[in-house]
């Protein structure tokens, strides 16, 4: 028998890559599969946020979880940079999100005490219109202010992504397209033997399901309860413009080349990445309202992608409790959060344990509470 | 690299205006071609790094061509039939937006 890859990562969208990287960073050798072109993959189709502002409300765990991975990024950026020579364009400087009335106004305010009551150490405010236009001088007639926190960024999530995929390469690990694992077969005495649609089997050691939605299927193989269901956003984009917006925003952001981003939409339409007339102009419109220089602005492109979400909108880390040495993985800000799997939880993965990921985050709550 | 009309004599009873100078065309032509007959090489700087574009494809996809025409930022000289008294120019970098347009 061989001893296979002492990690198989199953999935190649950012988290599966983030945790690759890691873990081969740490010494282990690494197999990342990922499915073709035709997979649904999120990691290709977001908005590159890195957002804590309001994340975990309710849940201070995952407040802190991301909170740290907020402070993580720029490690993360510089590391990546270095290790792969691609940077991944991320940028802090506070992040905004805009208030366009009262309620809006006192949702923020209401926002702000409660992360402080939960003791998330993160500064949020709120700027009033002067202030806001301090920051971003074109804001529209009808903003009057913005929440602002320190630790929000944005990243070029395809950058990112790149250099994941590059950096996993680099460390010696392999990084294998076009492989759909269809089968987990747990092997006596350990490890697993991965069964692809094209009929190959890949022994590993340990294994970490990434799949996205795919993992759904495969996390039942292992006897984990994993209700997944899609959500389709869409974003539009404009040509390119002189820099106007300097700090990442909840519904717009610029890129360094100069385009803007508006996004995005949360829309039930199961599996779709299609886009419609109506959500764009609704995506249109309101980048006018907060910036009316760019209804002059030509729009260039949409696209909708679809997120991974929980029944509880949290994340899951969770290990077999049947098959030692099988996790998986899956949550709804894969790019705000891929500094804590990169870094954190990559390397704990690669020696079998999910090290510092939170315990309140195990699949088992979606097996006890049937809905 | 000089652009020839293939039509020996074409009627040129009409111009642009490019940066200034009329540019006589042909029937049927576009800005693109109009301003490439004239021996036009530079139709853009981009807006990243500032480096001298042409247009590429000619049909509309690579984005290479983009000029002010008649005061709209960015459009397509590929894809604009060339009129008479069109006013047309360079887009320099990245079109103005923002704090630039603002009161
Ligand atoms: C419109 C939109 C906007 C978003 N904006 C943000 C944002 O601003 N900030 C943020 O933090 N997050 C954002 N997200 C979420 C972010 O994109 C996801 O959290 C992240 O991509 C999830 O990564 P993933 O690896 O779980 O899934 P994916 O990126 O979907 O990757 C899953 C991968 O698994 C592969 N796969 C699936 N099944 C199999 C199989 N059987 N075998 C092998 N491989 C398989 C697929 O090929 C795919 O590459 C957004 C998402 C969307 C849709």
């Amino acid at each position: 028998m061989t001893a296979g890859h002492d990690l198989a990562v199953i999935g190649g969208g950012l988290i599966g890559a983030a945790i690759a990287w890691g873990a081969a960073r740490s010494g282990a050798d690494v197999l990342l599969l990922d499915e073709g072109d035709i997979a649904l993959r999120a990691a290709r189709g977001n908005f590159g946020l890195v957002w804590l502002q309001g994340k975990g409300l309710g849940h201070p765990d995952y407040m802190h979880w991301s909170i740290r991975a907020g402070r993580l990024w720029p490690e993360l950026a510089r590391l990546l940079t270095e290790e792969t020579g691609i940077d991944p364009e991320w940028r802090g400087g506070g992040g905004l999100n805009f208030c366009l009335s009262e309620a809006d106004l006192a949702a923020r305010r209401e926002m702000i005490a409660r992360t402080a009551d939960a003791g998330g150490e993160i500064d949020i405010r709120l700027l009033d219109r002067a202030e806001l236009r301090a920051l971003a001088p074109g804001i529209g007639p009808e903003v009057l202010g913005a929440s602002l926190s320190d630790l929000d960024g944005e990243a070029n999530p395809l950058l990112t992504l790149r250099a994941f995929h590059t950096g996993v390469q680099r460390q010696g690990g392999t990084l294998r397209s076009n492989s759909r694992v269809q089968s987990l077969h747990p092997m006596a005495g350990g490890g697993f033997r991965i069964g692809l649609a094209d009929g190959a089997e890949l022994p590993a050691q340990r294994l970490v399901l990434a799949a996205g939605l795919g993992s759904e299927t495969l996390a039942a193989q292992l006897g984990l309860t994993l209700p997944l269901r899609p959500e389709r956003g869409q974003i539009v984009v404009t040509e390119r413009v002189a820099p106007f917006l300097h700090h990442p925003t909840n519904t717009i952001r610029q890129t360094r080349d100069g385009t803007v981003l508006l996004g995005s939409s949360h829309e039930d339409v199961g599996f779709s990445t299609g886009t419609d007339i109506a959500t764009i102009a609704r995506l249109c419109n309101t980048g006018a309202r907060l910036f009316p220089a760019l209804a002059e602005a030509r729009l260039m492109r949409a696209w909708g992608a679809v997120r991974i979400l929980t029944p509880d909108g949290l994340p899951v880390y969770d290990g077999a409790p049947d098959h030692p040495g099988a996790f998986v993985v899956t949550c709804h800000s894969g790019v705000t959060l891929a500094s804590v799997h990169a870094l954190d939880l990559g390397p704990a993965l690669a020696r079998g344990r999910l090290g510092p990921a939170p315990q309140t985050m195990r699949s088992s709550r979606f097996a006890l509470s049937p809905d | 690299m000089r652009f020839r009309r293939i039509d020996p004599a074409p009627s040129l009873a009409h111009q642009i205006h490019f940066e200034g100078t009329p540019i006589p065309f042909a029937e049927g032509d576009t800005v693109a071609g109009a301003l490439l007959a004239a021996g036009i090489g530079t139709f853009r700087t981009t807006p990243v790094t500032g480096a001298p574009r042409a247009p590429y494809c000619l049909m509309g996809s690579c984005f290479d061509c983009l000029m002010r025409i008649d005061g709209a930022e960015n459009r397509r000289a590929c894809m604009t039939p060339a009129s008479n008294g069109m006013r047309v120019e360079r887009a320099r970098g990245p079109r103005p937006a923002g704090e630039e347009r603002m009161p």
